[in-house]
């Protein structure tokens, strides 16, 4: 039996006395022997590169809706602060996108570097959205990046306008193709297998049916929402911060009320997406849905609340939600959900660790959106800066987007497994043939002390730039903005 | 959209592949020359305009190489899938050195201390030379050709990657891409840095030629599969005659002050070598070595008719705009570089 089920389960575990675990003598090494082969590095790799670029790209999305929205105020009211603003959170923008940039490309090569097998069996399907990525949206955004950053002074106020409206639909789409080429792994479609000279493949027999993938629309609108809590979030963070050391009060203020509108919105919606993609993955990935609530018995699946899978046992004990609530919730697809009994072992995802990440992202989506309108409601009423306890959690708020979105693609991900594409191609048949542990070893090595290096550097950066604040002389545009009226619109 | 069926797609792949590659090499090479060279310049401010000269155009310029990636992966993936995972460790290096200059750009000049800009500075120029000279050492293994299994899975080492041949297609492209970024910061600059610029198109050009020189005559002694088709027709010489003309064109253009034509001559002569790479490689895009029959083509790596049809759809609206907003986008910040206070 060849599956990657064993080393699976006992992801870092010393035990190895699974029958599948060895997979291919090239996937031991001798210090690490059977403990680290080259599948669970290359697994670990992905997670730590896909996981540590993904915190930076909610930022440049949700940060660029707002400066679409900040500029936007400029060009309509004029108000000096509204330029103040734009200068300050494109600074920000520049600052995350730099790192989004740079991290992304090491994603691009690595299906190829890691997962070189995959390549070859996905490419046809796979590549045309990885290249429609390419073209449509990276060019898009990184030239127009060139007028938002360096353009204030050389180009009028409308053209200024329209590149940041084109950055911030650039990094739209770029979320747009990507997270096609992973729902399509989740759920494909559109495809049928060929047997080439080289193996067998999968070949487009339908591009729509690809890119509008029974789970593809649900998952972006949920991706997309949480980017824009991951921008939103960060306005209120430093904008609460600001208000309890009453520093830029009038920059804090206008920029909480961005803030907070758009963290509102994207709250709520999250709240609906989400409902949206459990039912998606209760009709499509029925052992993924299983595992994130621990269900293992088919029948009406229940909701935690939060608690903790013994998987030895095969229970769960926790906090459920009333049995009512759960059966409004999920209606006629929560009542007769399959349970993990009905897949062999070596077809189910570890589940207490994903139940865990699905849990932590839909606990903290709850209380993103209770901040976010105990917070709206209380700048409403006038009285959020007396608020010190809220303004006090708002400074922390901006991790939970963060918490969030890498629990949600870690529990979407480990959910998926043992397959790399659902249903179609394990995970551990995946594998680059030709890499060998010890490389795989080096360049994980080499990765967490680049990033460590790059992540302590930003945190840095942002700290400073938060310190340092708006800039005073930011009040009056220069150059070409500055005689540009609105006239030139 | 429907394509005739004369239209031979694999073909059109293997060009437009090239055509992004190219894209790559004009564009990046001149911000990655300009890395190399930043070290050479010693002040705090010039270090500064030459970052500058390349600050709003320099993430354009790298999202060739990541769109032809995703080409290559999209219409190659065989190609794609054995030479990444045959050039791992190569490749984690280039990675690596792609990372320090992103960040190095736009993290130097966010704090004073000396320290911390030297330690960018030096990032940034070391991780500009890194990538330069590996991605000629992964063009020359290619031009070399690579050994593969039955499977089409890379059979060799990666000390094996380093033999001399590919060694020196890789300084090639090291003094390739410093001639010209010299070039270019001779054309964006003005005063002190700029007589220093010119002063640097002259021996980064010798070191360029020579260089060259050296390749071509390996390149007929050692790889003559890389020049066969040019013997079989001649008329292809005019390529080889164009590239020395563009190359000679350099120093006249630089002579006279007209430094927006020298590097236009720098450019045509990088156009003119990929295409005698292409003419001489197609239509192999992984020659195998020693044994020819396993060679991955443009015909046995490709993926199904129909996704190079699609993708050909998708580059036919993409490409004319991505050329669109390029254009402007040099347009918008022609002239010499100044310092403000957006500014790195
Ligand atoms: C388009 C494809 C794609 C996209 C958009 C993502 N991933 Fe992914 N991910 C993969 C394609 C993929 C993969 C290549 O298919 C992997 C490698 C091994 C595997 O099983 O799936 C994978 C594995 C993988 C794993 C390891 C799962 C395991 O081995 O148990 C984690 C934790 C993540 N990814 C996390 C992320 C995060 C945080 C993403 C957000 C940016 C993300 N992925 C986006
Ligand atoms: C494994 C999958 C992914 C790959 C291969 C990938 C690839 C890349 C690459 C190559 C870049 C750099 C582009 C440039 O040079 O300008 C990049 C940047 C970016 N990516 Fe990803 N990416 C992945 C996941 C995601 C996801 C899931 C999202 C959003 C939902 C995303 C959104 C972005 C954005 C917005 C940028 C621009 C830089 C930034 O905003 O920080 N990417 N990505
Ligand atoms: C509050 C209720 C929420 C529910 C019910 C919910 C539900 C879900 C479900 C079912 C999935 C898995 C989809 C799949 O595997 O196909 C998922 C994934 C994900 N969630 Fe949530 N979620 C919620 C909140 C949030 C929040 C607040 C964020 C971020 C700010 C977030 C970010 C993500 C991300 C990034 C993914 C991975 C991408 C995807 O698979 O769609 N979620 N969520």
């Amino acid at each position: 039996m060849r599956d990657g089920y064993g080393s699976m389960v006992h992801w870092k575990s010393k035990r190895n006395t699974f029958g599948g675990f060895v997979l291919r003598d090239e996937t031991k090494i001798g210090m690490h022997a059977g403990v680290m082969d080259v599948l669970s590095l290359s697994r670990l790799q992905f997670a730590l590169t896909a996981g540590f670029h993904y915190l930076y790209p909610p930022l440049s999305i949700g940060l660029g809706v707002g400066l679409v929205v900040i500029e936007g105020l400029w060009l309509k009211t004029g108000r000096p602060i509204y330029h103040q603003m734009a200068r300050f959170w494109t600074k920000v923008f520049a600052l995350t996108f730099a790192i989004g940039v740079a991290t992304g490309i090491v994603l691009e090569f690595e299906f190829g570097t890691n997962w070189a097998t995959y390549s070859r069996y996905v490419g046809d399907v796979f590549g045309s959205a990885l290249a429609a990525e390419g073209i449509f949206a990276f060019f898009l955004e990184s030239g127009f990046l060139a007028v938002l950053l360096f353009g204030w002074d050389k180009v009028s106020r409308g053209m200024h306008f329209f590149a940041t409206c084109m950055v911030c639909l650039g990094a739209h789409f770029s979320a747009v193709w990507i997270v096609v080429a992973n729902s399509w792994q989740q759920t494909p479609a559109g495809y049928m297998i060929e047997q080439t000279a080289l193996g067998p493949r999968a070949v487009i027999t339908d591009f729509w049916a690809m890119v509008f993938n029974p789970s593809s629309m649900e998952r972006l609108s949920h991706v997309v929402c949480g980017a824009w809590q991951a921008g939103a979030f960060l306005i209120i963070s430093v904008s609460a911060f600001y208000l309890l050391r009453r520093k830029h009060e009038e920059f804090a203020k206008a920029s909480m009320k961005v803030g907070l509108g758009a963290a509102v919105v994207a709250s709520i919606l999250q709240i609906v997406t989400g409902h949206q993609s459990a039912l998606g993955v209760i009709r499509n990935q029925p052992v993924k849905m299983a595992a994130f609530e621990g269900h293992y018995e088919t029948g009406e699946l229940p909701i935690y609340a939060f608690g903790w899978v013994d998987e030895a046992s095969e229970t769960v004990r926790g906090l459920a939600v009333p049995r009512a609530v759960s059966r409004t919730m999920l209606g006629k697809a929560g009542s007769t959900a399959k349970g993990l009994r009905e897949f062999p072992p070596e077809d189910r995802p570890r589940v207490n660790l994903t139940f865990q990440f699905y849990h932590l992202m839909v606990g903290v989506g709850m209380a993103l959106m209770a901040v976010a309108l105990a917070g709206s409601f209380l700048c409403w009423r006038g009285a959020l800066s007396r608020s010190r306890w809220l303004l006090w959690i708002m400074v922390f708020s901006v991790l939970g987007p963060q918490i969030a979105n890498q629990t949600g693609w870690f529990a979407a991900e480990m959910g998926r497994q043992p397959w790399v594409v659902y249903g179609l191609l394990r995970t551990s048949d995946g594998l680059s043939a030709v890499v060998k542990a010890d490389a795989v070893l080096t360049s994980l090595i080499l990765f967490t002390l680049v990033y460590l290096l790059l992540f302590a550097v930003f945190v840095h950066l942002l700290n400073e730039k938060i310190r340092h604040g708006p800039d005073p002389s930011d009040m009056k545009p220069g150059g070409k903005l500055a005689s540009g009226g609105r006239a030139d619109l | 959209m429907n394509f005739p069926d004369w239209l031979d797609l694999n073909l059109v792949w293997f060009v437009l592949v090239g055509v992004l590659f190219t894209g790559y090499a004009l564009l990046d090479g001149f911000d990655l020359g300009v890395g190399a060279l930043h070290l050479f310049t010693r002040t705090d401010p010039h270090r500064r305009l030459m970052l500058n000269s390349i600050g709003p155009v320099w993430d354009g310029n790298e999202v060739w190489l990541v769109t032809g990636g995703g080409a290559l992966f999209a219409a190659f993936p065989v190609v794609y899938a054995t030479v990444f995972s045959g050039f791992y460790l190569a490749l984690i290096l280039l990675l690596v050195a792609l990372i320090f200059r992103a960040v190095a750009i736009e993290f130097r000049s966010k704090q004073p201390m000396a320290w911390w800009r030297r330690m960018w500075d030096v990032g940034f120029a070391a991780g500009s030379v890194l990538s330069s000279f590996l991605l000629g050492v992964a063009m020359g293994n290619i031009a070399w050709g690579m050994p593969l299994d039955e499977r089409g899975e890379f059979a060799g080492t990666f000390l094996g990657l380093l033999h001399p041949y590919a060694l020196l297609v890789g300084v090639t492209a090291v003094a390739l891409f410093m001639m010209h970024g010299a070039i270019y910061v001779v054309m964006k600059t003005e005063g002190d840095l700029q007589a220093q610029a010119r002063q640097w198109v002259r021996p980064t050009m010798i070191f360029f030629i020579l260089c060259y020189a050296v390749t071509t005559m390996a390149t007929l002694l050692y790889a003559p599969h890389m020049a066969a088709r040019m013997r079989a027709n001649p008329w292809l010489f005019t390529i080889a005659l164009a590239n020395v003309l563009a190359i000679a064109n350099i120093p006249r253009e630089i002579h006279h002050g007209r430094d927006f034509r020298a590097f236009l001559s720098s450019g045509c002569a990088m156009i003119a070598l990929m295409m005698l790479f292409g003419l001489g490689l197609f239509p192999n895009l992984v020659p195998s070595n020693p044994d020819p029959i396993r060679s991955l083509t443009a015909y046995n790596a490709s993926s199904s008719p129909k996704t190079l049809g699609i993708m050909l759809t998708i580059a036919i609206i993409g490409v004319p705009a991505v050329l669109a907003y390029t254009v402007s986008i040099y347009w918008i910040f022609r002239g010499k570089v100044k310092l403000d206070r957006m500014s790195y």
